[in-house]
């Protein structure tokens, strides 16, 4: 038993016993409790996987953002009998089977002997902010080096370095119509006679 | 983490994708729903940064797909919440199973 399979047990167990608390809770305030805990395990994993502005951007963005979101939601949403409305034992027999046939079949296939094969490379270390933002910014090759299909044999096509501009200029302009959107759908409406 | 290998944490992140199955399909509150969906976002997302740590060939690829996925979970929050909200608004309620019908 090495450290990191040790810190892996531990964030592994938080993370699953927590998950467990959002499914099984009936109350909607404590399911985003054991949310909160759930995505900071998530961003611990992430940590112990080398990724560390990742596992940052997610206590960022999820944790600090998402969830004060879905806090704000529910403290304007639950009241009364809104908070911990109840389902039916017969659904919840159904959704547990389906649920642990799910997860059966996912270990089954991850674990399989056809399933992924992972290697561990030598210098295990993910790429950080740097290799990230050059990436994002279009400035680094990161398409593979290959040939193009459909192009006739021994006239070569040059690549150019093609990085993920175009998809993070999307996401810029999608999240600005989401803005707009949510501020459209949400806005206090005015009485049509008053 | 050289001994850990990969299945761990597929195998996390299959659970963290069942218990979203589970919670999407048996809440009745659609903020429930909405965390059941989060919950299936994070495996994903996890599945993305192991793949990115254990297979070269996706050394940078499952980094940036994963922090795409941060960022379109917040919008799709955004987005899910103002939707709830307006069905409070209008109907007092956000039992899902009250949404059954398409007249405004």
């Amino acid at each position: 038993m090495s450290l990191p399979v040790i810190l892996f047990s531990i964030v592994a167990a938080t993370t699953v016993v927590s998950a467990l608390g959002v499914v099984l809770t009936r109350n909607v305030v404590r399911a985003a409790v054991w949310l909160l805990f759930t995505l900071i395990g998530v961003s611990l994993t992430y940590f112990l996987l080398g990724a560390e502005f990742l596992g940052a951007a997610q206590l960022l963005v999820y944790v600090g953002g998402t969830l004060v979101l879905v806090v704000f939601g529910v403290m304007l949403t639950a009241q009364g009998p809104l908070q911990s409305l109840k389902t039916r034992p017969a659904e919840w027999v159904v959704v547990g089977v389906l649920g642990a046939t799910l997860f059966g079949l996912l270990v089954a296939v991850a674990t399989g002997p056809s399933g992924p094969q992972g290697t561990t490379p030598e210098n295990g270390q993910l790429p950080g902010t740097g290799p990230l933002g050059l990436a994002f910014l279009g400035l680094s090759d990161v398409t593979p080096k290959a040939e193009l299909s459909g192009v006739p044999q021994g006239h070569i096509i040059p690549r150019t370095p093609v990085g993920y501009l175009l998809p993070f200029e999307i996401v810029s302009v999608h999240l600005l119509v989401v803005l707009i959107g949510a501020a459209y759908l949400a806005r206090a409406k005015r009485r049509a006679n008053p | 983490m050289t001994e850990l290998g990969l299945p761990p944490f597929l195998i996390l992140s299959a659970f963290l994708f069942a218990c979203g199955v589970v919670c999407i399909s048996t809440r009745r509150n659609a903020i429930g729903v909405l965390m059941g969906v989060e919950l299936v976002l994070n495996a994903a997302n996890l599945n993305f940064v192991a793949f990115a740590r254990f297979n070269p060939a996706f050394r940078l690829e499952g980094e940036i797909f994963a922090l795409m996925v941060i960022v379109l979970a917040a919008a799709e929050a955004a987005v899910a919440l103002a939707i709830i909200l307006n069905f409070y608004n209008n109907h007092a309620t956000v039992d899902v199973d009250k949404a059954d019908e398409l007249k405004g």
